[in-house]
């Protein structure tokens, strides 16, 4: 890999947030976020140059990188499809979301089709609990309720370049609130 | 309780569009609480007095524990002239939990304006919004909205020309759920590893960058507003006494309609289960219930009879409030695998540090496994609940005990379905 490097509007983002804290420490992790959103993922190179520019060791960079799992540690497809199965995504069918997928597109959990379109990976609960079971599409947005067509559509969208919109879920009306009192 | 809850009127996310905009949010009183306190000519709104009001209404955290936010507020030192901290929990990953996301994307604003009342309150100058990274979706919601805070000078230097300077920080994560565990939250607010801190020392003497630091949940600080409008004794009539207030229910599960409905604490389960969420999928019948994100000990349908969703009822029911995240269960749910589900989670999240939860963790989930795939033996539902008990309390923090609880309650409450599974021969050594 080339000498890597942050562009002078990345190094103002990178002020911005040194701005917020009281150490460049603390700007670890959203620096790596910039270089992750930048490269892809956080492999070696990527973590040695946020440990340069903020001046920290590598072995921190390295230790952080390493704890949270929304960094990739290695190259991802190019659509990284988080599926959860946590809680109650189980209970409304999301292995059955996960196994589905995994058929459509030819790997497991924690693999990347070869033409380097697709990884999926299996979560733990991404806080859309009554919208199960969804997914999260490469680091971004939700994509709730899920059935097989769905999944099926997200997948053919994906590869013809379209991205899914955010979905809102309204907090739900309660009709029946008055009329029950009266 | 006071009221019935069926003529509730949502406050925290009241039914009116567009508030998470700025001009509409103050046209609905919004910053009126912070606005009244700031100007305030005697001294009704002191700093003392404000987070006295606050204890006074007993808001019970809604990050899990129920801990009286005011009281809370009270145990920072006195003011130094050195920074202090307020961190604001948003890192909501407790399986079954999605409500702080809610104020993000519609009240923004309500918890904004309660973070600043509680900085003000506490002489805080900077807070800091700790996120969850899945939820960057929401980052920008709430960035958007703190932006229009400082524009309008509720956030900043010399606020509302009053001379008191607060700012606040939003960051996030980027996938840990012990970073929801407060000490967690801070060493990864300072650029480490979700590591739990030993504790004392306790953040309020020795918090964020050893510094004198409160930690609140989302939706509590939305309740402040509300406190400081309408005054403490109009909100302990809000639901049941020792809980007051309103509550954000996450419902998830086998119901027909899950989501999130805001209603007064204190509704019974039933109530909750048959008529908000519409009563269980398929029209099947109800299992049992997880009451409050998957920690809380399950509860067998037969034992939801007169149960209400607060602290009080819900321990004499044998399980915990937590986060108000009900997950719902039908009949035809396998216990088995629902539990070995749970313990994957805590075996996942465990951040390593503990002998007890590290190891512990792990064998639970294995075992359970063992009996999942019909190779467990009924001495090892024994061997579960003796790990449960050397994991409790032994650790640095609860994430020990959150994945022990669920394992004993639910071994206890579906023991037939447990042994059901297991193999019926004894071998002499495994
Ligand atoms: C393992 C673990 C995870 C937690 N996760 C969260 C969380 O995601 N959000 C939250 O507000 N509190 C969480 N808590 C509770 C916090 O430690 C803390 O008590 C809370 O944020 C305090 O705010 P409150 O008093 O306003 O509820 C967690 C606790 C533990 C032990
Ligand atoms: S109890 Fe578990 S999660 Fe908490 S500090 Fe110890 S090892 Fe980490
Ligand atoms: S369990 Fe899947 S989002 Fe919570």
């Amino acid at each position: 890999m080339a000498e890597l490097s942050f562009t002078k509007e990345e190094i103002k983002e990178i002020d911005q947030i040194r701005a917020k804290f009281p150490t460049a420490k603390a700007a670890t992790l959203q620096v790596l976020w910039v270089a992750q959103r930048k490269y892809g993922h956080v492999e070696p190179p990527v973590q040695k140059l946020v440990a340069e520019t903020l001046e920290l060791p590598a072995s921190h960079v390295h230790g952080v990188a390493s704890f949270y799992t929304q960094y990739y540690k290695e190259e991802m497809g190019k659509f990284v499809l988080d599926v959860c199965t946590c809680l109650s995504c189980q209970l409304c069918g999301g292995y059955e979301i996960l196994h589905h997928l995994e058929d459509e597109l030819g790997i497991k959990a924690g693999e990347t089709t070869d033409d380097g379109m697709f990884s999926i990976q299996e979560v733990e609960c991404l806080g859309a609990c009554g919208y199960a079971p969804m997914l999260q599409l490469t680091n971004g947005v939700y994509v709730n309720n899920l059935t097989k067509e769905k999944a099926d559509k997200l997948i053919k969208n994906l590869k013809e370049g379209k991205m899914p919109d955010f979905e809102s879920n309204p907090m739900p009306k309660l009709e029946k609130r008055n009329q029950a009192a009266s | 309780m006071a009221q019935d809850w069926r003529n509730f009127e949502p406050l925290l996310i009241p039914d009116i569009p567009n508030l998470e905009n700025i001009e509409v949010y103050q046209e609905n009183d919004g910053y009126k609480a912070l606005r009244d306190i700031l100007n305030a000519k005697d001294d009704t709104w002191t700093r003392e007095n404000v987070t006295n009001e606050v204890k006074e209404a007993n808001i019970r955290g809604r990050g899990g524990a129920g801990f009286n936010a005011g009281l809370k507020w009270s145990f920072m030192p006195k003011p130094d002239g050195g920074p202090r901290y307020l961190a604001c929990n948003g890192d909501e990953s407790e399986p079954g939990t999605f409500k702080d996301r809610k104020i993000f994307e519609y009240n923004p604003h309500l918890f904004i304006e309660g973070a600043i009342i509680a900085a003000y309150a506490m002489s805080v100058d900077t807070i800091y919004v700790y996120i969850r990274g899945e939820y960057i979706s929401w980052v920008h919601m709430l960035q958007k909205a703190v932006d229009d805070a400082y524009e309008k000078g509720y956030l900043g230097e010399n606020i509302l020309d009053k001379g008191v300077d607060i700012d606040m920080h939003l960051t996030y994560g980027a996938g840990a759920y012990i970073c929801g565990e407060e000490t967690a939250m801070l060493e990864s607010l300072e650029g480490k590893r979700g590591y739990p801190r030993t504790k004392p020392p306790f953040p309020a003497q020795n918090g964020l960058w050893g510094r004198p630091t409160t930690i609140n949940n989302i939706e509590t600080l939305a309740n402040v507003p509300l406190v400081i409008n309408n005054g403490a004794q109009w909100y302990k009539d809000i639901g049941v006494e020792n809980h007051p207030g309103p509550v954000l229910y996450g419902i998830s599960g086998h119901v027909k309609n899950p989501g999130v409905y805001e209603l007064p604490s204190g509704v019974p389960v039933l109530d909750l289960i048959n008529e908000v969420a519409g009563g269980i999928r398929g029209d099947k019948k109800l299992k049992a219930l997880i009451p409050g994100g998957s920690s809380t000990p399950v509860l067998r349908a037969d034992q939801l009879e007169g149960v209400t969703m607060d602290a009080d009822s819900m321990r004499e029911a044998g399980s915990m409030m937590g986060t108000a995240g009900m997950v719902v269960m039908d009949e035809d749910t396998d216990m088995v695998d629902v539990l070995w589900r749970i313990s994957h989670f805590y075996h996942h999240e465990s951040c390593g540090q503990c002998t007890p939860c590290r190891d512990g963790t792990g064998w639970l989930e294995k075992v359970l496994l063992r009996i999942k795939n019909g190779e467990g033996e009924i001495k090892d539902l024994d061997l579960l609940l003796d790990l449960t008990t050397q994991m409790e309390g032994r650790t640095i923090c609860a994430l020990a005990d959150a994945a022990a609880w669920p394992v004993r309650h639910t071994i206890n409450r579906f023991r037939d379905e447990f042994e059901a599974k297991c193999k019926k021969s004894v071998h002499a050594v495994a």
